[in-house]
């Protein structure tokens, strides 16, 4: 395997609006033919970003390199990069086929050309072949979904951006076009930037992943990385229900917690840390025997189950905190009823130390 | 409850006031207008044997002078307003930002001026001695003639006054096209020109053609125009309305002027929204 070459290079690019930092010196290399995701809370400049890297926003200041040449006073008609756009944005009084063929109606491409493209292309998204003289109003959401996709790869891009195309689209679909997303992405090889506030979404699809927080990003990595090994405290809570103990370090691997008068076996501390949050994800968190049974056990009562389809999620209430627990529904022991008091633990090795 | 027959239902009952008030207020008076215009000539009731005879004496005359007259007018104030508006246009909806409300305000303070007063003003500008030639005179002697009471001071007039009903509705239109189908258009290789030829007008084509056809619905209508600063060089339909409803008192056939000059314009603005369909343009209906 050959080293991958970066197709696109940020450098320390910031966008400010008035006195407003939306985008605050960021520096990233994205590999050709990767799936990269940034999420981040709305507003956490992530639209901004990739507006600028589709060239309908200018930085203020530093630089965006595709394929080694500055494209920052490149406008967006002439970047070889194509977004997939939130609303779609598809053109309501255009058929189908007229908006799959619109980008090579404006390069001059022949008729009959230009057909033979939109047709390959909605077979290959799947769609029937006589939807090309259908409006695009009298396509469902799920068909829209993919004519938008059509219409951006029709000329070709290198790089195709997607702004939360997915984010009002019911749980369902939503998962299907994920997968089908993905499989575009295979199939097609070109290097795909999506944008997503759904960390969840982001897991399913990306090869890598940038968590943005207040212009500025906090961590990039594989999916398992941001999961297994969260940065900070925004990143891990990012990942949705998690359970978060503030300590501080006590000796070489003790740690206090105001919760609770017994002291934490620590995992692995980071180097410098003296204080920060224990993060230990909800399926990490076990039903335990007795006191012996893990490195650190509490005894506690269930106070809340939720079923969360083919898992369930036990709140269970310990000294002053309250733990969020998930097992699998076949692993569910029948003995653990609503205020039933019961032991739960983990091991020290299933939780991450992180900073503020 | 027990159905009372005399009982309207809610919905009825509701516009039960207004069918009333469109009964008495618009429908009654055209009624009458239609009437008259069968009545025999320089008669006063509707109670006479209906005829044909206004509309023949009609067709006998010269009055398409005066039908034409209007109708270019009419047309040559909806073509020169188009390419003026749209920008002005586009500017408001999209560009001027929170400056826009004041320029709106800055088009609309005039209509609060009676449309004569207006129009009066421009004669004290533009008459021989007046605001424009006057000045002139004192600064560099040129003793001039001026424009007034010309063709073109009645189009330019005409432009004046109906720029706001052509303003608004464009502005409308413009700003109902939303920004990312700009910008979509745009990413997908569109220079500025293909985006505004390609997404742009079409897209903000409802708005231009209500500015359009009330444009030229009023204009068509415009009488003030060519009486005040035209003098008496064209002759609107308007005006020979006005004659035979006035100095003429032949009512009947005032009438049926009136009635085939609402025949030509509403027949002319119904093939219009036929041929460009107002919903299928915006899609709405499709969408709901």
């Amino acid at each position: 395997m050959t080293t991958p070459t970066p197709i696109l290079i940020l450098k320390g690019l910031t966008k400010t609006f008035g006195n407003f930092t939306a985008i605050d010196h960021i520096d990233l290399d994205i590999t050709e033919g990767e799936f990269f995701t940034i999420v981040g809370p709305s507003g956490s400049g992530k639209t901004t970003l990739v507006r600028m890297l589709a060239g309908m926003e200018e930085p203020s200041s530093g630089d965006i390199i595709l394929r080694g040449a500055r494209i920052n006073d490149v406008p967006a008609n002439k970047r070889p990069t194509c977004m997939v756009f939130q609303s779609l944005a598809l053109f309501p009084h255009r058929t189908v086929g007229e908006n799959i063929e619109f980008s090579l109606k404006i390069r001059g491409m022949a008729k009959g050309e230009r057909k033979q493209r939109a047709l390959q292309l909605l077979k290959q998204l799947r769609l029937p072949a006589d939807y090309y003289g259908k409006s695009v109003l009298k396509c469902s959401g799920g068909e829209r979904q993919r004519v938008a996709l059509a219409r951006a790869l029709a000329f070709d891009p290198e790089i195709l951006f997607f702004d939360e195309p997915l984010s009002a689209i019911d749980y369902k679909l939503r998962k299907t076009l994920e997968k089908e997303l993905k499989d575009i992405h295979r199939e097609t090889g070109k290097t795909f930037i999506y944008i997503t506030h759904s960390l969840e979404e982001a897991m399913v699809m990306s090869d890598r992943i940038g968590v943005m927080r207040a212009g500025k990003l906090v961590q990039v990595g594989t999916p398992d990385d941001i999961y297994s090994k969260p940065r900070d405290k925004f990143v891990s809570e990012f990942m949705g229900d998690v359970n978060i103990l503030k300590v501080t370090l006590e000796g070489k691997n003790q740690l206090a917690c105001p919760d609770f008068e017994k002291r934490l076996k620590a995992p692995t501390v980071p180097r410098g840390f003296t204080s920060g949050h224990l993060v230990i994800r909800p399926e990490f968190m076990r039903f335990v025997a007795k006191k012996t049974d893990a490195d650190n056990v509490f005894a506690g009562r269930v106070y809340n189950e939720y079923a969360l389809g083919s898992r369930i999620q036990y709140q269970v209430r310990a000294g002053g905190q309250v733990f969020v627990v998930e097992k699998l529904r076949e692993q569910a022991s029948a003995h653990i009823n609503l205020d039933s008091e019961i032991l739960i633990g983990w091991d020290a090795r299933d939780s991450v130390l992180v900073g503020e | 409850m027990k159905a009372h027959p005399f009982r309207l239902s809610p919905g009825p009952a509701n516009a039960l006031p207004l069918m009333i008030f469109l009964l008495v207020g618009f429908a009654a008076p055209l009624m009458a207008v239609i009437a008259y215009s069968f009545m025999p000539a320089r008669t006063f009731g509707l109670l006479d044997h209906p005829s044909f005879g206004n509309y023949i004496e009609i067709f006998g005359s010269n009055s398409y002078i005066s039908f034409t007259w209007s109708m270019l007018y009419a047309a040559l104030t909806v073509i020169l307003l188009a390419p003026i508006c749209y920008p002005i246009a586009y500017g408001m909806a999209k560009v001027f930002g929170k400056w826009s409300p004041i320029i709106t305000l800055l088009f609309t303070i005039p209509l609060f001026v009676s449309e004569n007063v207006r129009l009066y003003g421009w004669v004290l500008f533009l008459i021989k001695n007046g605001v424009l030639l006057g000045t002139l005179k004192e600064f560099t002697g040129l003793n001039l003639d001026g424009p007034l009471y010309t063709r073109w001071v009645v189009l330019m007039g005409m432009v004046y006054v109906y720029l706001p009903f052509m303003l608004f509705p464009m502005s409308l239109g413009v700003s109902m096209v939303p920004d990312e189908i700009r910008d979509a258009a745009r990413d997908l290789g569109a220079s500025r020109w293909q985006v505004f030829r390609e997404v742009e007008l079409p897209l903000s084509m409802p708005g231009v053609m209500i500015g359009f056809l009330l444009t030229f619905v009023l204009a068509v209508g415009g009488i003030a125009e060519a009486k005040i600063l035209g003098g008496q060089v064209i002759i609107p339909i308007t005006q020979d309305i006005e004659i035979a409803f006035t100095y003429a008192q032949n009512w009947p056939l005032g009438a049926a002027l009136a009635c085939l000059l609402m025949l030509v314009v509403g027949t002319l603005v119904l093939l219009v929204l036929w041929r460009f369909d107002l919903d299928k343009i915006l899609g709405r209906r499709a969408r709901s």
